[in-house]
Order: structure tokens, then C-alpha cells, then sequence
């Protein structure tokens, strides 16, 4: 983490001074369930991926990839749109079976 | 060139307005919604101005889409009063937190409950302490001016802090007075285009405004706020002293009356201060040693200037049109802070008056200065006219 600045050095009111800040903030860490995804059932439908608010599930040559859990914030919006119920939502810190 | 025309204080803001020739104009179109609009609205449809009008559904959205409009770098204004600024509330502090220069006359009415229209001070009093600067005005003359004046005060990049003109309700907004207009063109040229430090639909510089701030940068933002709400009495002053250039008037932070000579003083604002005037001019005239002390800047406060110009003074009467429950009221409160330094502190006296349009008269402000001239002051409010 680089050192603060102080008041005479930052933007008025607050302002954010560049594009695209919003890709470093990291909203993965109050999630309280996570999503898991079985690989094998999903058709690759890319119905969870547009649907996702957080644009948090990468895509690489039309295959959807791992969700990226540091932005992920466990809305479960994926797993209701699945059309073939390949997602589950796990509640983190449950023990693992 | 300047033209003298019969204008009520609502037609010196809207006719401000009409020079001033805003980008943005939002505003909810019915009660409490005051004159300043409608007449305003008028000017929009026969096309004397290029403003975008823009007819909301409330005021917390009239103030939202001057947010909006002031941010994506539009000189944006509005105007309301009494309920229409409650409910405006949780966006005057985005739009002086955002740092965006929107100017907003205000017609000083009572608050609800119980329903009162008339005209008292709650409402913008209310608001004192969102970081909006707030000029008063004693008549429409000063409305027609400190809503220029505010202009370029907000817009100047050391304060860059949205602006309240405020004017009494009724008494100076409906009230038809004598009002000298200046030349539209040399209005325009003193105020000159916006020039936004940042604006959003600039997206060759490309900015996020209002963002989340929490613990580690929210308080430095506050800090940086405070300085420029300090700027700008400076800057009041400077902004002031180029619009002397058209208009020959001067535009302290407050107006001293008959002071020098006074042993006694009132303390006061907006249109009561034109009847204190006339009060202070019969009594001097029997050899009394009275003035009048007239805030026109109440935030930011004055401090120094009022501590300089009382200090030394025997007892000053302070009139507060407006409560501060269970506390100082509002400009009392400031006085006696303004006076905790001076050397040689005059007795204070806090006077409640005219809540809910209750009339105030030259006898009760003669009362006032007699109580003071007799040495009849005690620690604890007392209230005009109000019956036991």
C-alpha cells in the first residue's frame, strides 16, 4: 500500500481522477456464500456470465472460466439463471464434504 | 446603462436568473415552490434564456438533477423554500460534499408542523451546517445582486462551494419595491462561462465524482471542504469588489448602520433589518446611541469582523427569526462566539421573533434598543410578542 495523501493533495471532493478504478477495488471479501461450479454439467451457455452484476466470471475462447472470488460477492444470481443447475452456493466457512 | 424596474424580491431572483442565462434550471413546479420559478419558467418558454428547464417531481430530485447538471460541468441553479429544502436535505450535502457550484435562492419560510407558509428562518437555519455559503438579503435589490454576486463566489476555483441567497418570505418575495436592473451584457461579462475544474461529460479526462470514502480518505475530503468554505470569505470580498465596478454597491460580510456613534446595537437579518433601520433613524434623531449590525454573510461566519465592530460596544440585542430548540439561537450562538476573544465584551440579549410570519413592528425594536439602553438584559431568551 503506497503512503496516504493528504487533504491539500488529493481532488476536490473526492473525485476519482481515472478510468476503470472501480477493476482495483476488490469486492470479494464480504461475500457469506460463495459460488461452486461443476464444470462437467455446464453447457456453456454464458447465461451466468452476462447475468453476473460484478462481471466477475472471465471468459476465454466462448468458455466461461473460475469465478474470480476476490470480486465476487455471493448474490447467487448465477446460480438461479443456470439453466441446467451447475452452480451451487456454499456458505463460506462451512467445512467441506 | 441600468434601467429602475417595480419588481418583487421573486422577480429580482428570477430576473437574476434571466441574466445570469443558467445551463440547467431544475426545479419541482408547485407549492412550496415560490414565484422565482414560475416567472423564470416564463423566460424558458419565450425563449429569453437557453436554458435547459427541467420540471421534477420533488425537490430532493430538483436537487439531484442540479447535481447532476453541475457536475457534468453545466452552471446549474435552482430555487425553493421552507418544506421544499427539508426535503432537499441529503442532497445539499452531496451537492457542497461534491464541491459543485450550485446556486439556489431561497425563500425564507416556516417549517412544518404546524403548517405555516409565512415567512421565518427555520428552513435555511436548518441548513447551516451543510456547507452551503449563505448570503441574506434585506430586500429584493439585494437578492437581485447577491444572486450575481453568488455566482462567481461559488464558480471561483478557491471555493468551488454551492451558494443559498436567501430573502424573506412574502415580505421581501411578494412584497413590489423599486429595483435597479444593470445591463445584461455587462452582468454576462462579469460572469463569464463556467469553467470547471473537472467536468464528467468531459471524456477526454475521464473522472468519477461522489465515489465511497471510507476511514482512510473520507475525513482529508471534510478538511480540504472546511478550507474552502474559509476561502471564501476572501474570495466573497474580491468577487464583491469587481461587482462594485457595476454596480457602485458595496458587498461586505455585513452592513454596519449608524454603528460608530451607537452605544447600543441590533443584531439582524434579512428584511427586518430595513425596519431596525428606520427605528434606528427615529431614535437618533431624539439623541438616542443606537445601530444596527446587518449579517449578510452567515456562512461562513464573520467572526472577526463582527468581534472588531462590537467590541466596545455597551449591550447588542440579537434577532433571531428563527429556534434552535433547547439551544443558543443561531446568530446569538454566533455572536457570542464571534465575542468570546474581545477585550471588552458588551452584554448580549437573545430575542426570538416573527416565527411563522408573526409581524414584527417599530415599537418592538424600539422596546429592544430601550431594554438595552436601560440595562434590562438577562442570560435567558426572551420572545417577541408571544403571549403567556
Amino acid at each position: 500500500m503506497t503512503e496516504k495523501k493528504g487533504w491539500k493533495e488529493i481532488p476536490l471532493g473526492g473525485m476519482i481522477c481515472e478510468a476503470g478504478s472501480s477493476s482495483k477495488f476488490k469486492t470479494g471479501d464480504w461475500k457469506s456464500f460463495r459460488p461452486i461450479w461443476n464444470k462437467e454439467k455446464c453447457t456453456q451457455c454464458m447465461m451466468c456470465v452476462v447475468y453476473c452484476p460484478e462481471d466477475c466470471i472471465p471468459r476465454k475462447d466462448d468458455k466461461r472460466l473460475e469465478t474470480d472470488l476476490s470480486v465476487c460477492k455471493g448474490c447467487g444470481i448465477c446460480k438461479e439463471i443456470c439453466p441446467v443447475k451447475c452452480i451451487e452456493m456454499k456458505e463460506e466457512g462451512a467445512s467441506d464434504e | 446603462m441600468s434601467k429602475t424596474e417595480a419588481f418583487t424580491g421573486a422577480d429580482a431572483a428570477s430576473e437574476a436568473m434571466r441574466q445570469i442565462n443558467p445551463d440547467v434550471v431544475a426545479a419541482y413546479p408547485i407549492t412550496p415552490q415560490t414565484p422565482i420559478v414560475m416567472k423564470f419558467s416564463q423566460f424558458v418558454a419565450d425563449g429569453e434564456v437557453d436554458t435547459e428547464m427541467i420540471r421534477v417531481e420533488s425537490e430532493h430530485s430538483a436537487m439531484s438533477a442540479c447535481v447532476g447538471a453541475s457536475a457534468a460541468g453545466a452552471r446549474a441553479m435552482t430555487a425553493t423554500a421552507s418544506a421544499g429544502l427539508a426535503l432537499m436535505w441529503e442532497i445539499l450535502g452531496v451537492a457542497s460534499g461534491s464541491r459543485l457550484p450550485i446556486v439556489m435562492n431561497v425563500v425564507n419560510r416556516a417549517l412544518s408542523a404546524p403548517i405555516n407558509i409565512h415567512c421565518d428562518h427555520s428552513d435555511s437555519m436548518g441548513a447551516r451546517d451543510i456547507s452551503w455559503i449563505q448570503i441574506y438579503s434585506e430586500n429584493a435589490q439585494e437578492v437581485y445582486e447577491n444572486t450575481i454576486l453568488a455566482i462567481k463566489l461559488a464558480e471561483h476555483p478557491d471555493v468551488h462551494l454551492p451558494v443559498m441567497v436567501c430573502q424573506d418570505g412574502f415580505i421581501t418575495s411578494h412584497g413590489i419595491q423599486n429595483v435597479k436592473i444593470f445591463d445584461d451584457n455587462k452582468i454576462r461579462e462579469f460572469l463569464g462561462e463556467r469553467k470547471p475544474i473537472k467536468a464528467l461529460l468531459n471524456v477526454k479526462d475521464p473522472v468519477t465524482m461522489g465515489p465511497l470514502q471510507l476511514q482512510d480518505y473520507y475525513f482529508e475530503t471534510k478538511k480540504q471542504q472546511d478550507i474552502a468554505m474559509q476561502n471564501a470569505k476572501k474570495t466573497y470580498l474580491e468577487v464583491g469588489k469587481a461587482l462594485s465596478g457595476i454596480t457602485g454597491n458595496t458587498y461586505d460580510f455585513v452592513e454596519a448602520y449608524n454603528l460608530d456613534d451607537a452605544e447600543v446595537v441590533v443584531v439582524t437579518l434579512n428584511s427586518t433589518a430595513g425596519t431596525v433601520k428606520s427605528v434606528v433613524d427615529k431614535m437618533k434623531s431624539t439623541g438616542k446611541k443606537v445601530g444596527l449590525l446587518k449579517i449578510k454573510l452567515f456562512r461562513p461566519f464573520p467572526y472577526e469582523k463582527v468581534a472588531q465592530l462590537l467590541e466596545n460596544k455597551r449591550a447588542v440585542a440579537i434577532l433571531d427569526r428563527s429556534e434552535s430548540f433547547g439551544a443558543d439561537a443561531p446568530i446569538y450562538g454566533e455572536l457570542k462566539n464571534a465575542l468570546y476573544n474581545a477585550n471588552n465584551k458588551p452584554k448580549l440579549q437573545s430575542y426570538i421573533f416573527g416565527l411563522g410570519g408573526r409581524d414584527i413592528y417599530e415599537e418592538d425594536i424600539e422596546s429592544v434598543f430601550n431594554d438595552l439602553i436601560s440595562n434590562n438584559i438577562d442570560p435567558n431568551k426572551r420572545y417577541i410578542g408571544v403571549r403567556e
